[in-house]
C-alpha cells in the first residue's frame, strides 16, 4: 500500500465540519462535525423534529449548509456544482423516510431503476442482480407485484434493496427500522452491518431506535435541541453520565429533554383567540 | 387612502404573479425541450405515455366525436334546408371538424381526461418524495417523467383530434344520409371536393399540434409546481382543466384568425 493509498482510505467519505444547516433564516442544526469513514456503520441519533433528516438532506447536497463544509468523498458539496454533484449522488445509496417507491413501477422494477438509469449492465444482469438484492431483503418472490400491494414494511425493504442495488461506497439510511417486524429489524440491521464489511463502504442510519442501531454501530452521534449532544462508540455512550444521553438512550420522561412542544408567543395568540388565557 | 393603496398593490401582485408564472412556465418548456435526447434514445418510454395518454382517452374521444357528428348533421341539415342545398351537408360537417371542432372539443377534453391524470400523478410523484427520490439517484426528473409525458401528449393529441373528426363525418353521414335520407353520393363528393388539404386539414392538425403542446405542458406544470398535499394536488388538477381550456380557446381565437383570414 502506498501513502496516497493510506491517505484515500484515512479521509473520511462524509465530513461535517463546523455545519449549521436549516431552511430559508430558520437554523435546525448548528455546530456540526461528523467523520464517517469507509467500512464504519455511523448511527445519528435524536428524537422526533431533532432534525435528523435535515442531516441527511445535507449530506446529499437537497440542501447547502448555512454555515460550515460538507465534504463528500473529499468534495466540498457546495462548490461541486450540478454536474458535480451528479457525479458524487452517483455513488450514493440514499433510504428515504417513506420509502419513495415510483408507483408506475412494479418491485423489480423499482429495484432495477438505478441500474438502468445509471448503467449500461445487461438484461441479463439486471435480473441477476435485482433478484439478489430483493433476496436479501427476503422479497425475491414479490418481485412482480405492484407497489400498491404490499404492505409499508415490505415497501420499505424493497427501498433498502433499491438504495443497495448499485453498491455504493456511501449509503444513507433515513429510519430504516421503522415500521418492521422483529424478525425483518433483526435481518435489516445485520444486512446493513454486513454490506458495510463487505464493500467497505460507509453506512449512516438515521435512527431512533436503540437497541438496534447499537447492536451494528461503530460510532453513534446524538443530536438535539439544535446542536450534537454527544458522540462516541456505543459502549461509551452507554457507560456516559451525560443526562441529555442518559435520558435518550433509557427512554426516561424527565430529564433535559422535554417531552412537550415547547409554548410559542403564536401558539398564545391562537389560545387566546379560542377564549383561553395561557 | 388604505383601500386604494391595496388595490394597487394588489393588481401589482397579480401581474408580478402572471409574469412569474409564465416566466416559470417557459423556463419548463426550455428544461424539457433541452432534455429531449431521451425521447428518441428511449423510444420506449414515450411509446408507453402515448399508449398511456392516448389509448385511455381514446373511448372518450370517440364517443364524444360520434355525438358532435350527430348533432353537426342534424343543425347544418336543417340550416341547409332553408336554403335548398343539404348535399353541402358532408362539407359542412368535415370542414367544421377539421378546422374547428376536431381539434378544440379534442383538447378540451384531452385536458380533463389526460391532463388532469398527469398533474395528479405528477402532483402525487411529488408528495411522495418520488421526484426527491430521483433527484438524489442522480436522475434528472425532469428528463426522465417530464420528457416522456411531454412528447406523449404531444403526438396523442393530434392522433386523437383525427380520431374525433374521422368518427364526426361518420356521424354526420349516419344522421345526414341514413336518417334523414340525403344523397349519398352528394355527402361524399361535395365533401371530397370542397375540403382542402393544405387549407383545411393541415390547419387543423397544426392547431392539434400546438393545443397538445399547450395542454400537456400546463398539466405538467401544474404537477410539478403542486404544493405536496392532498389538498395542493386536488387544486392543481382543477387549475390544469381551468387553464388548459382558457388557453386552448385563446389560442384558437389567434390560430384562426392567422390561418383562416385572408
Amino acid at each position: 500500500m502506498t501513502n496516497s493509498d493510506a491517505m484515500a482510505i484515512a479521509e473520511p467519505l462524509l465530513r461535517f465540519d463546523a455545519v449549521a444547516l436549516g431552511y430559508g433564516d430558520r437554523t435546525i442544526l448548528a455546530d456540526i462535525d461528523l467523520d464517517a469513514h469507509r467500512g464504519q456503520v455511523i448511527a445519528m441519533m435524536g428524537g422526533s423534529g431533532s432534525g435528523k433528516t435535515t442531516l441527511l438532506r445535507g449530506a446529499t447536497g437537497q440542501i447547502l449548509p448555512q454555515r460550515g463544509t460538507i465534504t463528500v468523498f473529499g468534495q466540498d458539496i457546495a462548490k461541486v456544482g450540478n454536474d458535480g454533484l451528479r457525479a458524487l449522488r452517483q455513488r450514493m445509496g440514499v433510504l428515504f423516510q417513506q420509502g419513495a417507491l415510483f408507483t408506475d413501477l412494479n418491485v423489480f422494477e423499482n429495484v432495477a431503476f438505478p441500474l438502468r438509469e445509471l448503467t449500461t449492465v445487461s438484461e441479463e444482469q439486471i435480473t441477476e442482480r435485482v433478484l439478489e438484492k430483493l433476496n436479501a431483503v427476503g422479497l425475491r418472490a414479490a418481485a412482480h407485484l405492484k407497489i400498491s400491494e404490499i404492505s409499508g414494511g415490505m415497501a420499505r425493504r424493497v427501498a433498502l434493496a433499491r438504495a443497495i442495488v448499485l453498491e455504493p461506497e456511501l449509503i444513507l439510511y433515513d429510519e430504516p427500522f421503522a415500521g418492521l417486524d422483529p424478525i425483518s429489524l433483526g435481518i435489516i440491521a445485520q444486512l446493513i452491518r454486513g454490506l458495510t464489511d463487505r464493500l467497505q463502504c460507509t453506512s449512516v442510519l438515521i435512527t431512533h431506535d436503540v437497541a438496534e442501531s447499537f447492536s451494528i454501530a461503530d460510532r453513534v452521534y446524538v443530536v438535539g435541541q439544535g446542536r450534537l449532544l454527544a458522540q462516541g462508540e456505543p459502549k461509551e455512550l452507554s457507560a456516559s453520565t451525560n443526562p441529555y444521553v442518559k435520558q435518550f438512550l433509557n427512554g426516561e420522561p424527565d430529564g433535559p429533554i422535554a417531552f412537550h412542544y415547547p409554548d410559542s408567543p403564536a401558539f398564545e395568540n391562537w389560545l387566546r383567540q379560542k377564549g383561553i388565557e395561557p | 387612502m388604505s383601500v386604494l393603496f391595496r388595490t394597487i398593490s394588489g393588481l401589482g401582485g397579480m401581474v408580478r404573479g402572471t409574469i412569474y408564472h409564465l416566466g416559470a412556465f417557459t423556463r419548463l418548456l426550455a428544461a424539457i425541450l433541452r432534455r429531449s435526447g431521451i425521447a428518441v434514445s428511449r423510444p420506449g418510454l414515450v411509446s408507453q405515455q402515448v399508449h398511456f395518454i392516448g389509448n385511455y382517452s381514446l373511448l372518450i374521444i370517440a364517443v364524444s366525436g360520434l355525438f358532435v357528428g350527430f348533432v353537426l348533421g342534424l343543425q347544418g341539415y336543417y340550416t341547409l334546408n332553408r336554403y335548398g342545398s343539404e348535399e353541402a351537408l358532408g362539407l359542412l360537417v368535415a370542414l367544421s371538424l377539421t378546422r374547428e371542432l376536431g381539434p378544440v372539443v379534442t383538447a378540451l377534453l384531452f385536458a380533463g381526461r389526460a391532463g388532469t391524470s398527469l398533474t395528479a400523478e405528477i402532483g402525487l410523484m411529488k408528495a411522495g418524495e418520488q421526484l426527491a427520490a430521483m433527484e438524489v439517484m442522480a436522475v434528472d426528473p425532469i428528463r426522465r417523467v417530464l420528457v416522456p409525458r411531454f412528447w406523449g401528449g404531444v403526438i396523442a393529441m393530434p392522433v386523437l383530434a383525427a380520431v374525433f373528426s374521422m368518427v364526426g363525418v361518420i356521424g354526420g353521414w349516419v344522421v345526414g344520409v341514413l336518417l334523414i335520407g340525403i344523397d349519398s353520393g352528394a355527402f361524399w363528393s361535395q365533401m371530397q371536393a370542397g375540403v382542402d388539404v393544405i387549407n383545411d386539414v393541415l390547419n387543423g392538425v397544426i392547431k392539434s399540434v400546438i393545443f397538445g403542446i399547450a395542454v400537456t405542458l400546463i398539466a405538467l406544470y401544474e404537477g410539478w409546481n403542486a404544493k405536496p398535499t392532498p389538498d395542493g394536488v386536488s387544486r392543481a388538477t382543477t387549475r390544469t382543466v381551468v387553464s388548459g381550456a382558457l388557453a386552448v380557446l385563446g389560442l384558437d381565437f389567434l390560430l384562426t384568425a392567422l390561418m383562416f383570414s385572408n
